[in-house]
């Protein structure tokens, strides 16, 4: 897989997989690079948050960004001050965890003009055919506009996470692939990486180009 | 699918085409989808000033015969709970999701069934019934927004999806199968004379007390009809029980990894989950105590469901209680442990 510019962005409808990817691509980032941070810069939903995975990601190494409301259950939307040493320290490598949809992209506004200057980027647009508002590519078309307008950024490639939970069967992935490079064919996007929970990757290995494995699994408390 | 979002594509499978609500975490996708959903299919979604707002515009179109849905968390209900009783005294029928978090008062946002005695009493002033139904997964999340639509309509009251924050945010898979919406009579509706008929009149005000006895005897009738026919549950490893789970939503799920445990350790315990809160299965609880040493009662409350237990089973058994509330989930280690103290004859607490 082709190496990641200095900052990863994560954006796509709510519920498509964003903080799961973002928190398995922090901890392989941290394998190759010494300086890694996560940023959650979630202002719509108030559980599922990186925080959730605070431990293993301190653990390995990896700086954790996120507001001391996140997960709190004080649901306030509320942005974390350290994302500025993101954009202020350009040894730093970073994950960027963006909200669900347009709401949550708008949060970006803060960051966007430091990150499109420095240029060193990218803006993954995460999703999930199974998901019932990003169903087919004209609905999903209309998710990434809605957050393109929004971020006031592009998207610069798409991430395949299409999922049933943990009832996905590698079938499912092979499946959401004619998806996957419909949208890539309507936007004009490189498809990035098509993520799987680690035990369905022997299933897929050979199959799918760029196959990510998620080897950290969101938490249910 | 998340719980919230099965809830809202059943309506609209279901021919719901009116949705108004005010945003409340844990429900506030159920909102979120609609508003993306209406306007494509040429239905209405109509974000309110505020719940009490939004519960009259349901009010409106169920008196125009339509099929109309509202949604909202905890203390949302409470603020919707003047005009489901107006709806009640008006015998419209509508579907009203709440999608518990912990109470009183504004509480938290994590999961509850806190609001198990307001939703089967009523949920407000005067006599009458919601018909209360528990959903213990995404699939029934959906399945019984349906199934709510229809009853409502078929016996002109309010039904009411009594659901947790767990519910209402955990994603699994779905399957929603379009399907034919029941013939129901509405002659009653507000739809115009077209100089055609007399006026129909929809109202909950009666000045004559006579009248207005008469009102609710006709509707007490209706709900025999409801209590006889509409009770659902489900009995799970129950045939050779000597312990007896009770619990409805995620308790039930927790209660039955519990149960799973204990069998294995040879304890002969099963669950029995009500699916309607209202009507409350009370047949099967009292069929069960017949052949159950003792009970369990497993809420995310103080225990409010336990009473409706008690009652079924004419207190012929003890009961132990396993709450927690707040937000706190019972564990499975804690109904097992319940189970191991009832296998020892505990007693309750």
């Amino acid at each position: 897989m082709e190496d990641f510019k200095r900052i990863v962005l994560l954006s796509g409808h709510y519920g498509s997989g964003k903080t799961n990817i973002a928190v398995n691509l922090a901890m392989k980032l941290r394998e190759e690079h010494e300086r890694v941070a996560i940023a959650d810069v979630d202002i719509v939903n108030p559980y599922f948050r990186t925080s959730d995975s605070r431990g293993e990601l301190e653990h390995a190494g990896v700086r954790v960004i996120c507001s001391a409301y996140a997960g709190s259950n004080v649901d306030v939307p509320a942005l974390p001050q350290d994302v500025y040493a993101i954009t202020d320290d350009r040894s730093l490598r970073a994950v960027i965890d963006v909200g669900g949809d347009d709401r949550g992209a708008l949060a970006l506004g803060r960051w966007r003009d430091a990150i499109v200057d420095e240029d060193d980027y990218e803006m993954l647009l995460v999703v999930n055919r199974f998901r019932p508002l990003t169903r087919d590519v004209p609905s999903t078309l209309e998710v990434m506009r809605e957050i393109e307008f929004a971020a006031n950024m592009r998207f610069t490639a798409i991430v395949n996470n299409s999922n049933l939970g943990v009832e996905t069967t590698p079938e499912d992935v092979l499946h959401s692939m004619d998806y996957a490079r419909a949208l890539c064919e309507a936007t004009g996007l490189p498809l990035r990486f098509t993520s799987a929970e680690e035990r369905l990757i022997p299933a897929l290995e050979g199959r799918i180009e760029n196959l990510f494995p998620l080897k950290l699994q969101p938490k249910i408390q | 699918m998340k719980g919230n979002e099965a809830i809202a594509e059943a309506a609209i499978q279901a021919g719901c085409r009116h949705y108004f609500g005010y945003p409340i975490t844990p429900q506030t996708e159920v909102a979120a989808y609609m508003a993306k959903r209406m306007p494509k299919i040429g239905g209405c979604f109509l974000q309110a000033e505020s719940e009490i707002a939004a519960i009259n515009m349901v009010y409106g179109v169920a008196s125009a015969g339509k099929r109309v849905m509202t949604s909202s968390s905890s203390p949302g209900i409470s603020l919707k709970g003047e005009g489901i009783s107006y709806m009640a005294g008006a015998n419209l029928p509508a579907l009203v999701v709440n999608v518990q978090r912990g109470g009183p008062g504004l509480g938290g946002i994590q999961p509850s069934q806190s609001d198990y005695n307001q939703a089967t009493r009523g949920g407000a002033h005067g006599d009458f019934h919601l018909l209360v139904l528990a959903p213990a997964s995404v699939q029934e999340m959906a399945d019984l927004t349906m199934l709510g639509f229809d009853l409502a309509d078929k016996y002109r009251m309010t039904a009411m999806i009594l659901a947790d924050g767990t519910m209402g945010q955990m994603m699994e898979p779905v399957e929603i199968h379009p399907r034919e919406i029941p013939e129901c009579d509405k002659s009653w509706a507000l739809t115009g004379t077209k100089m055609q008929r007399e006026r129909n009149i929809i109202n909950s005000l009666s000045m004559d007390p006579y009248d207005l006895e008469r009102m609710n005897l006709e509707r007490y009738e209706r709900y025999a009809a409801v209590e006889r026919d509409e009770v659902r549950y489900e009995s799970y490893r129950m045939d050779d029980a000597e312990i007896c789970v009770v619990a409805f939503g995620i308790a039930a799920r927790v209660a039955k990894n519990a149960i799973n445990e204990a069998r294995k350790q040879g304890v002969k315990v099963g669950l029995i989950r009500p699916i309607t809160l209202w009507p409350f299965p009370k047949a099967p609880l009292k069929a069960a105590a017949e052949t159950c040493k003792s009970f369990i009662t497993v809420e995310l409350n103080m225990g409010q469901m336990v009473d409706d237990v008690r009652l079924a089973t004419e207190c012929k058994r003890p009961i132990i209680t396993c709450n927690r509330t707040g937000g706190v989930i019972p564990s499975a280690a804690e109904v097992y442990n319940a189970i191991m103290n009832a296998q020892k004859g505990g007693q309750a607490e």
